[in-house]
Parts: structure tokens; sequence; C-alpha cells
């Protein structure tokens, strides 16, 4: 399979902090892809540097063949690589469907009248369709998760970035979004995949790779990633 | 349609008023009080729509004041000729300024505005061409038929300019620039991964408010046939047209109408019956008040008490 | 422009002795806002607010820079209301809470200005001690002492705050919310106690920068406006909470307004803090020790 993504040696700091040292993916076209750590390990920092909401300090990242470590993030969202946010960020002054229109309009370069059609369809599918004319700072945190989730599907990515979209989700919920996910993928989109639900992770990537303070300490299959003992380690304490 | 209708009628009636027999004090006080409806709806531009506050108002209003200055001093450069230096000017400046701190967070650029002010004072203290510290008096020309003084004649000019400040406003905010400046408000980092390109927005953003703030000053040495820097880079403009934008209402162009009509008229009672200070005290204090009240301003509390909404 | 060697140490001189005024001056910002992210442009305004307290305590009969440190503890309340009402209206709310925030502070000054005109007029005020007026001579050059004694409680005041910051519990706690303020919750602390605390902390400083203030020069309301110049240019070199940065970067302006004010007038040196701080902010935002 083509390679999509390839992030090289990719290091970032705090300060004194190290978030990130030396990470390194490659990431192939149309591949579902997990990624898990605990927390403050560094997946969202990954995440934000291939976004490009921060710099990577060293290291390069190279998205369908060009090199993207230097550009600004509305840039690499128009290249086709969209991510929803941990902690959501709707537009809160705007509606759930102005919020989708936002990317429609700045990505897609769609009329309003032809993206509205656009963006009602995937509240559909994401069940938001009846709060698409509340505003989105009356949502709930499940709901507001769930918006994230759209409003990344509305940029049309061929990279999708899913940062935790299903914490807080009750069980039928989680089933639905990964219904949405392994469709997107489906037709061709590649997905990444940050949860802290496991069983939602193991169904859902081919492959996984775990961080740990800023270092991937494992990569493979979702079954032996569960056995190794270096994961359970970082999950659990020493 | 209904704006530009009233737009036309709003431009003909203040035409027909500047040749009616209204007593003078009004025209002299009503190009105060449509100075500050530009002033506030420039700072809407970028203060109400995208969330950056500009505390340097009156930085964009002088260099428009002084721009005229100088080509009418070296040119006698008519009136249109100065209002677009004006514009120019203060469009440069808006640019300048955002290019050096809009990539940084808000307070940063509110300060640079301060800064600004200070350092442009400072410019025209020390330039004798323009009077320095002690300021020009400058005779004004002819005045042009069918008006019968030259005040008239600047209270329909700011009145025109009112009204296209305005129109400018509306369209920024109806268009697709409008909700990208709103998106890059409420999130800036969520703007950028919908694909907004927020620095350039902001940068336009703030272009278009400084050259309408340049454009509003640039009659202001005219209708005072004096400029000097003290009262040219006084920060009372500053509270006139964040007070005006805030009090009125930040997120629809109505807002700072309302809000620079009320301060406007509160500054032209108060000022003559008490006294200047106490003017921008009660200006002050309203605008903490509505700040923590009613952040929506007067257009957010008519939302919420009239049944129909705006 | 008259160049000369002694004029130059002169200025040198002068500029330390102002550099440090200016550091101290600026402490009360560097916490305020540098460590705890509050817009605090009232920040100036308050402190000549102590200013004139100091003017009407002093005028009791007692030392001004005594006023300035019996002034503190009731600017200490003054400030911690202030965050707490700061907090509650926009802290919480988030979304526009920046420009709410920042139209609160700058409505604040203006009233805090307003109000020092309409109630002190617009002449300037002073105070007398026994070190006002008098100068120290070293051979060739006057040193004034009110200079000095600005310039020894500035450092007691900067190394004060810096070790206490350090040193207690509580300075700590107020260093770690400014970092990391998640990690701190889960500890059990209150970020919002801490932060009220220090902000208290800053605003008691401010009184004692007042005094220092019109112990160094006449004060009159519109005197905040420069100081808005001054402190921030020394916040943003400083880089953002960084206190031994507020007193290196308090000595660059002081010893660079110094300069300009030797060698190119009076009429200059108002702009030297502000065209630093947009040279700071085009060329490194984060400051010298930034974090």
């Amino acid at each position: 399979m083509a390679s999509l993504l390839q992030v090289s040696s990719v290091s970032k700091h705090f300060g004194g902090f190290t978030a990130l040292s030396e990470v390194s993916l490659d990431i192939a076209q149309g591949e579902r892809f997990g990624l898990i750590g605990p927390n403050g390990s560094g997946k969202t920092t990954l995440i934000n540097c291939i976004s490009g909401t921060l710099r990577n300090e060293t290291g390069s990242i190279v998205f369908e063949g060009r090199e993207v470590s230097r550009l600004p993030a509305y840039q690499r969202t128009r290249l086709g690589i969209a991510r929803s946010f941990q902690v959501p960020r709707p537009f809160a002054s705007m509606s759930v469907l102005d919020n989708l229109l936002v990317p429609y309009e700045y990505v897609e370069h769609l009329k309003e009248a032809d993206a509205g059609k656009q963006a009602m369809d995937i509240l559909q599918r994401i069940g938001l369709a009846s709060k698409a004319h509340t505003q989105s700072n009356q949502l709930s945190q499940v709901e507001l998760r769930k918006l994230e989730l759209a409003r990344a599907m509305a940029a049309r990515p061929r990279l999708l970035i899913s940062d935790e979209a299903m914490a807080g989700l009750s069980g039928a919920e989680v089933d639905e979004v990964l219904e949405i996910l392994f469709d997107l993928n489906a037709s061709g989109i590649t997905v990444i995949m940050i949860e802290h639900i496991m069983q939602a992770v193991m169904r859902f990537s081919q492959r996984v790779v775990c961080l740990d303070a800023g270092k991937i300490i494992c990569e493979g299959a979702p079954a032996e990633i569960v056995k190794n003992a270096d994961v359970q380690r970082a999950y659990l304490g020493a | 349609m209904r704006f530009w209708i009233s737009a036309a009628v709003l431009a003909a009636a203040s035409l027909g008023l500047a040749l009616s027999p209204v007593n003078e004090y009004f025209f002299y006080a009503a190009y105060v009080v449509l100075t500050f409806v530009v002033l506030a709806t420039a700072w809407n531009i970028l203060g109400g729509y995208a969330g950056y506050v500009n505390f340097g108002t009156p930085a964009f209003f002088g260099i428009g004041a002084y721009a005229a200055t100088v080509l009418f001093r070296s040119l006698g450069a008519p009136l249109a000729v100065q209002i677009a230096a004006g514009a120019l000017m203060g469009g440069l400046l808006g640019f300048g300024v955002g290019m050096l701190t809009l990539r940084l967070r808000g307070i940063f650029f509110a300060i640079a505005t301060v800064a600004v002010v200070f350092i442009m004072e400072t410019l025209m203290i020390n330039w004798r061409y323009v009077g320095g510290a002690t300021g020009l008096q400058l005779l004004r020309p002819e005045v042009i038929a069918p008006f019968e003084n030259y005040i008239r004649m600047l209270f329909v000019v700011m009145a025109w300019m009112g009204i296209a400040g305005v129109a400018i406003a509306r369209y920024v905010q109806d268009s697709w620039i409008g909700r990208g400046l709103r998106a890059l408000r409420d999130s800036e980092e969520a703007a950028e991964a919908c694909g907004v390109p927020t620095l350039k927005l902001k940068l336009f953003a703030c272009t278009v408010m400084g050259g309408l703030m340049g454009a509003a000053g640039a009659p202001m040495p005219m209708y005072l046939s004096f400029i000097e820097p003290a009262s040219t880079f006084n920060l009372n403009y500053t509270v006139g047209a964040l007070g005006g934008a805030i009090i009125g209402g930040m997120s629809h162009w109505l807002g700072p109408i309302i809000g620079a009509l009320l301060l406007g008229s509160l500054q032209q009672i108060v000022t003559v019956t008490i006294s200047g200070e106490v003017n921008v005290l009660i200006v002050g204090v309203l605008l903490v008040l509505f700040v923590v009240l009613a952040p929506e301003g007067i257009l957010g509390l008519l939302k919420k008490w009239l049944p129909f909404s705006k | 422009m008259f160049f000369s060697f002694e004029l130059l140490l002169e200025a040198l001189m002068f500029g330390v002795l102002l550099g440090c005024f200016y550091a101290a001056v600026s402490i009360g910002l560097s916490v305020s806002f540098g460590l705890l992210d509050v817009p605090h442009v009232a920040h100036p305004a308050i402190m000549v607010l102590g200013s004139y307290a100091t003017y009407l305590v002093a005028g009791q009969g007692l030392d001004p820079i005594l006023s300035g440190v019996l002034l503190m503890p009731v600017f200490f309340v003054v400030g911690v209301l202030v965050y707490r009402f700061y907090y509650e209206s926009f802290e919480r709310r988030g979304t526009e809470a920046g420009v709410r925030g920042l139209a609160f502070f700058f409505g604040l000054a203006f009233i805090i200005e307003i109000g020092l005109i309409l109630v002190f007029g617009v002449d300037q005020r002073t105070v007398e001690a026994a070190y006002i007026g008098e100068s120290l001579e070293l051979g060739e050059y006057r040193v004034p002492y009110r200079m000095l004694v600005a310039f020894g409680v500035a450092l007691v005041l900067t190394f004060a705050l810096t070790l206490y910051l350090s040193r207690t519990f509580t300075g700590r706690a107020i260093k770690a919310v400014a970092q990391d303020e998640p990690a701190l919750r889960l500890m059990g602390a209150n970020p919002v106690r801490i932060k009220q605390w220090a902000f208290g902390i800053a605003t008691g400083v401010s009184a004692l920068a007042g005094a220092m203030l019109i112990v160094v020069g006449p004060v009159e309301p519109a005197i905040d406006r420069l100081y808005i110049g001054r402190t921030f240019c020394i916040v943003v070199l400083a880089g953002l909470g960084s206190m031994t940065g507020t007193l290196v970067a308090g000595l660059i302006l002081g010893i660079a307004e110094s300069m300009v004010l030797m060698f190119f007038g009076a009429s200059w040196a108002p702009a030297v803090a502000f065209s630093l701080l947009l040279l700071v902010l085009g060329v490194r935002p984060q400051g010298l020790f930034g974090r």
C-alpha cells in the first residue's frame, strides 16, 4: 500500500518538558490506525504536530509526498488532513449547522445552499440532525464530541484523525461512531484513531502504536499490543 | 435591498438637513457624533467580529488627520484626496501593526496598539512641519456650493462616510469573511483546523478597520481649523470607539451605531452641563457595567426584552 | 547631541537606578499577567492609586516609603476582591472572555484615572522626605538620594518576591498553577484561591511601587498611560513569569531611556518603552527568559 503519511523523528518540547522524542510513523493509504497510550504520553501533541496546530522542532512530516511541517494548519486541512479536538472546541456563537458550514466554505469553497444539504447529511449520519439549528454552546458533552467529528468529516479529508471522539459515549453510541468511521474508511479515507476505549481501538485498527512519555514503546497488530508487557506497564504503572 | 434604500434615504436626508435652516450648533455636534459612529463601526470589524481588542483608535484616527494635514499644507489637496490619503495611511498602519502582532495572543495586539498611539504622538510632537507640540492652524478653503458653510459640508461628508462604513461592516459581517472571523473568534485553533486562514482574515479586518478610522480622522483638521498632537491622540477616542461597540452590541453592525449615538449624545449633554471628565467617567462605568452584566450590549438586551429577534 | 564619556557614564548610572525602579514597578504585573495570565492593563492605574494613597498617608507626617508599606495589606485585599470579581465574571465563562476581560480592565483603569482627576485635579502631587531633593556627591557625579532609596527598595522587593516564589509553599504553588493548573487540581489544591492570593500579593506590591513612584518624581493621574508602556515592555521583554528576567529587562529599559533622555531630549523619552515593546513583540515575543 502507498504511504500516505510519514512522520520522521519528530520532537517537541515545552520549556524543559519533552512531549515527543524522535517519534517516527509510517501510515499507509487507506489504513485504519490506532494510537494509544496513558494520559500525558504525547498522543494529542503528536496529532497537533501532524495537523499543524503545533510546530515540531525537529524531524519531518510528509503527507502525500509533500513536506508539510512548515505549513500553517489551515493549509494542511486544505491538503486533506482533518482532526477532531479531544476537548471540544465548538464555534460557540454558531448553530450546529453553521459550525459545519465553516469547513465547507473554507476547504471545499461550496456555496451555502449546496453546503447546507451536504452538512445535513453528515448531521443525519452522526445523529445530530435534530439539533441542526441549536446554538452549539447548548449541546451536551457527548453531542459536542459528535459535532467535533462531524466538523472534521465536513472538511472531506483524505486523512481523518479522531481524538478521543468516543469519550463518554454509551455502548450503542460507540458502535454508531465506529460504524461511521468504518464507512469513511471504506470510501477511501485513512483514519487515525486515538481512544482509551480499548475494545473500540482493537475492533477498528489494523495496526496500533503505543506511546509513553513521548516515545513509541510498541507497534503492531491489536492482538499483539494488548499482550505486550511494556504496554501493560505503561498503563498500569511500574 | 431594504438596507440600500434606507442608506439612500439617509444620505439624501443628511443633504437636505445641511441645506435647511437648522441651528449651526447641530452640525458641529452631529459631526462629532457621526465621527464616533464611524470609529465604533470600524472598531467592531476587528473587535466584535474577530475578537481582537484595539486600544489604539487615536493612532489610526490621528494618522489620517496628519496625512490630510500634510497633503493640505504641501499641495492644497481637496478634501476628497485628504480622505483617501487618510484611509490609505490608516490601512497601512493597520496592516503593519497586524503583521507585527496578530500572530500573537490578543492581549499583545492590544498593548501594541497602545504603543502605536504613543509612538505616533511622539513622532508628531517632534515634527515641526505639522506644528510639533504646539500644533498648526489651518485656513479652510472656500466652501463649495450649495453649502452655506464648511461645517455643513463636513456634516454631510461624515454622514455619507458613516453610511459607507456601515455598508462595509455589513458586507464583512454577512459574507464568508464574516463567518470565518466569527469562527476564529470562537476558537482560533478549530478555525484553522477547518481551513480558515486565520492570520490573513485578521490582517484583512485590521487593515479595513485602520483604513476606516484613518478616513474618519482626515476631515478633523478642517473641522477644527487646527491640529495638535495631544488632542488628536487622545485616549478618549479609544473609549468612544470601544465603548460604542461594546455598549451597543458587538455581534451586529447595528450595535456600534446605537452605541455611538448614545455615547455621542451623552457626551454632548454631560460635557456641556457638568464636565468633560464626568462624561468620560460615566462612559467608563457604563463600559464596565455592560461588559459584566450585559455582554451582548444594548442589541442583546433588546433581543431579550422584545418578542421578535433582530 | 553632544557626546562625552562623563555624560555617558552619568546616563548609565542613572539608567541603572531608573531600571531597578522600573523593574520593581513591573514586578506586580509579572505575577498578575506573567504568571496568572490576567490581562491586567489596569496595573499601572492601581499603582498610581497607590501613589495618591501614599500622598494622603504621608501627608499625615509619615515617611512615604513607610506609608507605602502600611498600604500594602489594604491593597492586598483590594487585589483579592478584584481578582475574585474578574474570575466570577469572566474567567469562568470562557469564550469571548478575552475581549470582555480586556475591556473590563481598561474600563477599570479609566475609572481610576478619571476618579483621581475628579478628586485631586490634574496638577502634579509630590511628597516630602529627608532624602527627596538632596543628592549624593561622588566626585564629578551627583546621584539623587531619592533614586538611591527607590533603588534600594526595588532590590529588596524583587529579591523578596523571587525568594517567596521559589522557597515558600504558597509561592511554589503560585508558580505551579501558572504552569499546570490541572495537575495542581489533582493534588487537591484550589487553583482559584491560589490565584486570588497571588493577585492580592501583586496588588499589595503595587502599593509600595506607587509609593516609590511618588518618591522618585511628581505624579499626576494620567501618568499610568506612560507606565502601561514601561511595565508591559519589561514583562514581555523579561519573558512571562520570570522574576529575574524582570530585573534584567528593567535595567535594559532604564538604561535605554536614560540614554535617549540624555542625548535626544525629554520629548523622545516616552516613546522608548513603547518602541522597545514593539521591537520585542516583533522579534522575540517570548522574551529573554520566556517559558
